[in-house]
């Protein structure tokens, strides 16, 4: 693979390593499958291409960063105050936002954004070119990280992940449930739009189909990254490793892009990453059980008859 | 410090499953009384605690605690001043997160959550102090997470949270039944010694007779969602656990008197 193409998946592992950083917090420290991504994703590429061709791109991605917020709280609202199940509610704000992204892209199903001012064009003309583009995705990748970082040190961010461990033990303290799951979500929708946003202005277009299968490509990523860094023992693993593993996923979809794999089916190969990843302790636990049983049936055989009466 | 007057608690109610727990039930509480609590199960103690604590919301009656009526304060705003701890250790920490961790979590019950990052010197000093005294070495493992505690240890940890900030209202609801005995005996004298340095106002769920009798200066005896006995002061004193075994049968075998009539 040449400098080029490595140095482009990079860049994009670090658009989607925001992807990822919103799913640890929903997935890992909220314990919530939270399945707004994929539409708040596209809601955050949708506002940052609109924005953009407006003249304000910066102003973009903190509009997709406020949109994803309010996406996240659509969906805690439904979870806890009018008690629908959490991937119900996921699905529910996910669906309703398909027909909202297009109303923000004005109803058209492709926004191109050629000759016009993104970031990454603000910043190539005060960086060399080369760099310009992995300096900036490196900087929100490393905001991100960091300021999930520091944000889960505070007491608030505590609290969030006391929720996630054990609700039983919040409801029963003076922690508000409700309040910690609706903060987890606004935060989390916020950093994955934040990502859609970043991406638009990156392959200059937005599309409202952009954002399907957000959750598993987001979900790979994090598990890729936690077997690089060795499982989640700390805030701070899980932050790496999930930005260690957007990027080690976007190099893998590069390799695969080489091979005969062809693009269509590149989310079918994301799928079978996070199932075979999720369902590993489970298939683990059945080939030692095997391996037990075997063992002790050659025991069982191998004993003479005489003491076995 | 506690009042309850009148409280009234039917479940699912107008279908197959109804189930009234309390039809007219007031209990007082002195400050810095330690009650104990006694009763077969189903006896509805525990229920008597989620209705103290908000785990639901009555239909009908009165809930004041020092003064302030808190029949309809949710829960966790109820936590602020209700420390509580279940017979399942497990239940009363969060165990993937560090015992200093924990230990802020119940820290923020006495400030407001503010923005404040981590955990400063001065709080962990101090939960370094407050952990010395449970004398289970527990403060040299700040860094531990909880999970890899054992029973003993996690419920231990769990009464030093429940009453870091001193609570108006602790209650116990069978917190030391599953553990070892020894263990268990280690955590009962730990609680006896909590409630007494802070003077706290206590209720205790126990199947122990023994320990009903010996621990707190006021023991209630409940059955089908009623208190059938209340003693304290000298007729508690001249109280023996045969006695109210006996007093504790006699309730139970009402009950199944009641059964058989139904069954005959």
């Amino acid at each position: 693979m040449s400098i080029t193409a490595v140095l482009g998946s990079v860049e994009q592992g670090l658009i989607y390593s925001l992807v990822a950083l919103g799913i640890v917090l929903s997935y890992r420290v909220l314990d919530l499958a939270d399945l707004t991504v994929d539409g708040s994703f596209t809601l955050g590429a949708a506002w940052s291409a609109v924005l953009a061709t407006a003249g304000h791109p910066i102003l973009g991605i903190g509009a997709a960063f406020l949109a994803g917020g309010a996406a996240g709280l659509v969906t805690a609202a439904l979870q806890t105050k009018l008690k629908v199940q959490p991937i119900l509610a996921g699905i529910i704000t996910m669906t309703a936002l398909y027909s909202i992204n297009l109303m923000v892209m004005g109803g058209r199903s492709n926004l191109p954004l050629l000759r016009v001012t993104t970031i990454f064009t603000m910043a190539e003309e005060v960086l060399p070119p080369s760099v310009a583009t992995l300096a900036v995705t490196g900087l929100f990748s490393l905001a991100a990280a960091g300021g999930l970082f520091l944000f889960l040190r505070t007491q608030l961010g505590l609290s969030i992940r006391a929720t996630g461990d054990n609700r039983a033990m919040v409801s029963s303290s003076s922690i508000n449930p409700n309040f910690t799951t609706t903060v987890g979500l606004c935060v989390a929708n916020a950093l994955v739009a934040t990502g859609g946003a970043l991406l638009a202005q990156y392959q200059s277009f937005a599309e409202p189909t952009m954002g399907t299968g957000m959750v598993v490509i987001g979900l790979a990523s994090l598990i890729i990254g936690e077997v690089l860094v060795g499982g989640h023992r700390s805030i701070l693993h899980s932050l790496a490793g999930a930005v260690l593993g957007a990027i080690v996923y976007r190099l893998i979809i590069a390799v695969a892009l080489r091979t005969s794999i062809s693009a269509s089916n590149l989310k079918l190969v994301s799928a079978i990453i996070v199932a075979a990843a999720i369902s590993y302790p489970a298939i683990k636990e059945r080939v030692e059980f095997y391996k037990l049983r075997k063992a002790g049936k050659q025991d069982a055989d191998t004993l003479p008859h005489s003491e076995n009466l | 410090m506690l009042t309850l007057s009148h409280i009234r608690k039917t479940f699912n109610p107008h279908t197959a499953t109804e189930k009234t727990v309390f039809s007219d039930l007031s209990l007082h509480l002195a400050p810095g009384e330690f009650v104990t609590i006694i009763g077969s199960n189903g006896a509805g103690k525990s229920t008597l605690f989620n209705a103290i604590a908000g785990s639901f919301l009555l239909d009908g009656g009165h809930v004041v605690l020092d003064g302030k009526d808190i029949t309809f304060l949710p829960e966790y705003k109820r936590a602020t001043q209700i420390g509580r701890l279940f017979q399942d250790p497990l239940k009363g920490t969060a165990p993937s997160m560090t015992i200093e961790e924990n230990l802020s979590l119940a820290y923020l019950r006495s400030k407001r959550r503010v923005a404040s990052f981590g955990i400063s010197a001065r709080e962990r000093t101090y939960f370094r102090e407050k952990l010395s005294t449970l004398g289970l070495g527990l403060e040299d493992r700040l860094t531990t997470k909880v999970g890899l505690l054992s029973g003993g240890q996690r419920q231990a940890l769990t009464l030093m949270m429940a009453t870091l900030v001193t609570p108006k209202l602790l209650l116990l609801d069978e917190h030391t039944a599953a553990l070892d005995p020894a263990t268990a005996e280690k955590v009962l004298e730990l609680t006896r010694k909590i409630v007494e340095e802070n003077k706290i106002t206590c209720m205790m769920i126990t199947h122990n007779i023994r320990s009903s009798l010996e621990l707190g200066t006021r023991t209630l005896m409940m059955d089908n969602g009623q208190i059938v006995l209340d003693l304290s002061g000298p007729q508690r004193e001249g109280m023996t656990v045969p006695r109210l075994l006996e007093l504790f049968k006699e309730a139970s075998a009402q009950e199944l008197d009641n059964d058989r009539i139904l069954f005959s």
